[in-house]
């Protein structure tokens, strides 16, 4: 349309037009509608589309990574067409507002709307004060999953971090360090559900009969010692030490490479002398080691437990909770999914959040301490 | 003196390498374990151990004896050369001529043979049938080799998602439907790939703004997210999953994208910005003196700058993700189901079928596996500047 006569002139006349304050206001509105209806088209025809899987995954990758990009650039521009005392105002928000509404929506507001939903009943329609509460703290199926937690909490933070410490200690001292780490780290990558399949055949149980062998390695170990295959997993209470063992083969690896790495920076003059004083290597390693990497420690302790609280995936897969397992975040599960009871899974959720609190005051307390720049 | 001393270095040195050795060993069976397995065929796996496969003894037959038809059965009885004759037996139950061992001035009852009785040299001699077949088969101990007996089938049947036919315990033949793991592999890498870019760019924008940019309730909103560190995400699934619902968004890629954004930045966004904030000032300031604007500085300078960092939580989120079960299992469930949810599904319906079981877990495995090694040390780096996440 623009190419009669003479374009330059035409084309000089439009760029003329946009600048004008109206044509401003116009694309301003016309540039963020058109990116809106691009993502939404995207949007469209990933939940409609019959496309292969391979396309489909490939065109989610591209709309996802490149919609959000999108939208900053979008953003940024228009706030910059503002007139500058605003867009000066405006601009941080540009950088932080999207990680704050987001962040607000999925984590920040969740806890003032569970707080709410614990006090009402299954549906949310009706306040029951304190009820729901009365069952996190008494019922019988909440007291055996504090059991079950406090038993995952001692022995599986015990474990990783006992363990992990020895590794750390002893592959310093030896010329294979970066293998015997390797090892020890490398189920860090498997997923629970993975290690639950690991676990679970390393279990099995096939039971007594003729001509039945067992395949799962603990029996097989068991019969070979002469005694006689147990089904491990049913084998209450006993059977929560056998998922315990999962979670410090994974785990290990966590504590060993962090508290590997604090050991490294303790001073070789300081154990040096320690030795010459006349210490032996375990009295060198109480008195000098464990006081300097005293904070490693303490994090790594830290992180441990929450994760032993907040503890799902092993028990969901290996016993779904059953013969006395369960733990506290697969109540919750149960509650809100199973029993379709949305007050008592909040009330649950709201018992972790309450658990890690004294973390969560501690890491503000240590931020406001750090904070100079601020 | 120093002899001694040298000894006892030595001795330690051994110590230490012997414990490290027995703890890798206890880590790393486990995966041998059903890296082993998912090779194997399912009747093979139904009937043994995978342990199988290495060289092991095995009890076989290794002769027969044919007593004499005149041999009292009732009484005590004599076995050598004199009363019965023997054959050889190959591994494979053919007849060969026998070369072991003279079985001679064997005495028991029908009953005694019939349990079995071990010879000095560790044979056994068992009566086989009953009492008129007149027949005791002779068993040793002998090693088997490696087991060659090894198949890609499991893996093949585990990826597709059309029928699929396999052996049982029993022998019988079993078809069913494949668990496609195939392509709830590709839905893991649609939930991952994303699932860590689109985070790590909300993060690096959100740390600029808050490391260098001034605005009201920048204090605030910045000690709120240090608070939501260790929030467990389980305050928000109920709320999440009411809105999801109400907004269509259950099941969605977007959907698991941004809840796996929202949990992921609290600690991307405070990681991000202890990196963002040690990047000198001057630098900055004579950007700034150019007529840069914040969005070019940010582009140009803050971004590159930060590979660093990013490439750390990149991996950390990237892991995390492919793991993740409860994230996937409350906002995708059955629509675009991803790898962890398919090979959990397969622990709960069937427990028994450890051939596609194994390799399912596998696959779920490689991934993750790979880039845990090759970037081991971007991980590593993440995971202590991370520590004070739970």
């Amino acid at each position: 349309m623009l190419s009669t006569d003479n374009p330059k002139s035409k084309k000089f006349n439009l760029l003329q037009w946009l600048s004008s304050a109206i044509g401003q206001i116009l694309i301003s509105l016309f540039v963020p509608a058109i990116t809106f209806f691009v993502l939404w088209q995207g949007y469209v025809f990933l939940s409609r589309a019959q496309a292969s899987q391979i396309v489909l995954v490939i065109v989610a990758i591209v709309w996802g990574v490149g919609g959000v990009a999108l939208l900053y650039l979008v953003a940024n521009w228009l706030v910059l067409k503002l007139p500058k005392p605003w867009s000066k105002i405006m601009q941080p928000f540009v950088f932080v507002g999207p990680a704050v509404v987001i962040m607000g929506w999925f984590l920040a507001f969740p806890v003032v709307r569970s707080l709410i939903a614990s006090f009402q009943n299954n549906l949310g329609t009706k306040w029951v004060s304190l009820e729901n509460y009365i069952f996190a703290f008494t019922d019988p199926r909440m007291l055996e999953t504090f059991r079950n937690n406090l038993l995952w909490l001692i022995f599986g933070t015990g474990f990783s971090v006992g363990i992990g410490l020895l590794v750390a200690v002893l592959a310093d001292r030896s010329r294979f360090e970066v293998l015997y780490k390797s090892i020890i780290f490398s189920p860090m990558a498997i997923s629970f559900v993975g290690a639950g399949v690991i676990w679970k055949f390393i279990y099995s149980y096939k039971g007594t009969g003729v001509g039945i062998q067992e395949i799962g390695l603990l029996n097989a170990i068991v019969i070979a010692l002469g005694g006689t295959p147990q089904p491990w997993l049913t084998l209450a209470p006993w059977n929560n030490f056998f998922l315990i063992v999962i979670m410090i083969w994974l785990q290990t690896g966590y504590t060993m490479v962090i508290l590997s790495s604090a050991i490294k920076g303790v001073p070789a003059e300081l154990l040096e002398a320690a030795r010459i004083d006349g210490a032996n290597e375990f009295k060198a390693f109480f008195s000098i080691t464990v006081p300097y990497i005293k904070g490693t420690l303490i994090t790594v302790i830290t992180t441990v437990v929450i994760f032993s609280l907040k503890l799902f995936d092993v028990v969901r897969v290996m016993t779904g909770g059953n013969n006395s397992t369960n733990v506290i975040a697969n109540e919750f599960y149960l509650q809100m999914f199973t029993y379709n009871h949305a007050g008592r899974a909040s009330a649950i959720a709201i018992v972790l959040l309450l658990l890690v609190t004294p973390v969560i005051i501690n890491n503000l307390r240590q931020f406001n301490k750090e904070r100079k720049g601020f | 003196m120093a002899k001694g001393a040298k000894s006892h270095k030595r001795l330690q040195s051994f110590f230490v390498n012997f414990v490290l050795i027995v703890i890798c060993i206890v880590w790393m069976v486990p995966i041998i374990g059903i890296l082993i397995t998912s090779f194997r065929p399912s009747e093979d796996i139904f009937k043994t151990g995978w342990w199988k496969v290495f060289p092991h003894k095995v009890e076989m037959e290794v002769a027969r004896i044919k007593l004499n038809p005149d041999v009292d059965t009732h009484g005590l009885m004599t076995i050598g050369p004199e009363t019965s004759l023997i054959e050889g037996r190959d591994p494979k139950g053919q007849k060969v001529e026998y070369t072991g061992d003279l079985i001679e001035n064997v005495t028991g009852t029908f009953e005694e043979f019939h349990k079995g009785v071990t010879l000095e040299d560790g044979r056994t001699l068992k009566w086989s049938g009953n009492r008129k077949s007149l027949e005791l088969r002779v068993y040793d101990r002998q090693w088997v080799g490696f087991s060659t007996n090894l198949t890609l089938k499991n893996y093949k049947d585990v990826i597709t998602g059309k029928n699929i036919t396999y052996k049982d315990a029993e022998g019988r033949t079993i078809t069913r439907t494949g668990n496609n793991l195939g392509g709830a592999f590709l839905n893991s890498l649609a939930v991952a790939i994303p699932g860590t870019i689109i985070p790590i760019l909300i993060a690096a924008f959100a740390a600029f703004g808050f490391a260098w940019l001034e605005f009201p309730g920048r204090n605030i909103l910045f000690t709120i997210i240090v608070g939501l560190l260790v929030v467990p995400l389980q305050i928000a699934l109920v709320p999440i999953l009411k809105d999801y619902v109400n907004m269509g968004l259950n099941g969605t890629f977007l959907g698991i994208w941004l809840a796996h954004s929202g949990f992921g930045l609290p600690l991307a966004t405070y990681l991000l910005f202890n990196y963002i904030s040690t990047i000198p000032r001057e630098l900055l300031e004579s950007a700034f003196i150019d007529g840069a604007s914040n969005f070019t500085i940010f582009i140009q300078l803050i971004f590159p700058l930060s590979v660093p960092a990013l490439a750390s939580f990149a991996i950390f989120q990237f892991l995390w993700l492919w793991n993740d079960y409860l994230v996937a299992l409350i906002f995708l469930g059955e629509r675009n189901k991803t790898v962890t949810i398919a090979v959990a599904q397969m622990v709960g319906e069937k427990g028994q079928d450890w051939h596609l079981m194994t390799s399912a877990a596998f696959v779920s495995m490689i991934l993750p596996l790979t880039v845990f090694l090759a970037l081991q040390r971007y991980f590593v780096r993440g995971m202590m500047a991370g520590s004070v996440k739970g």
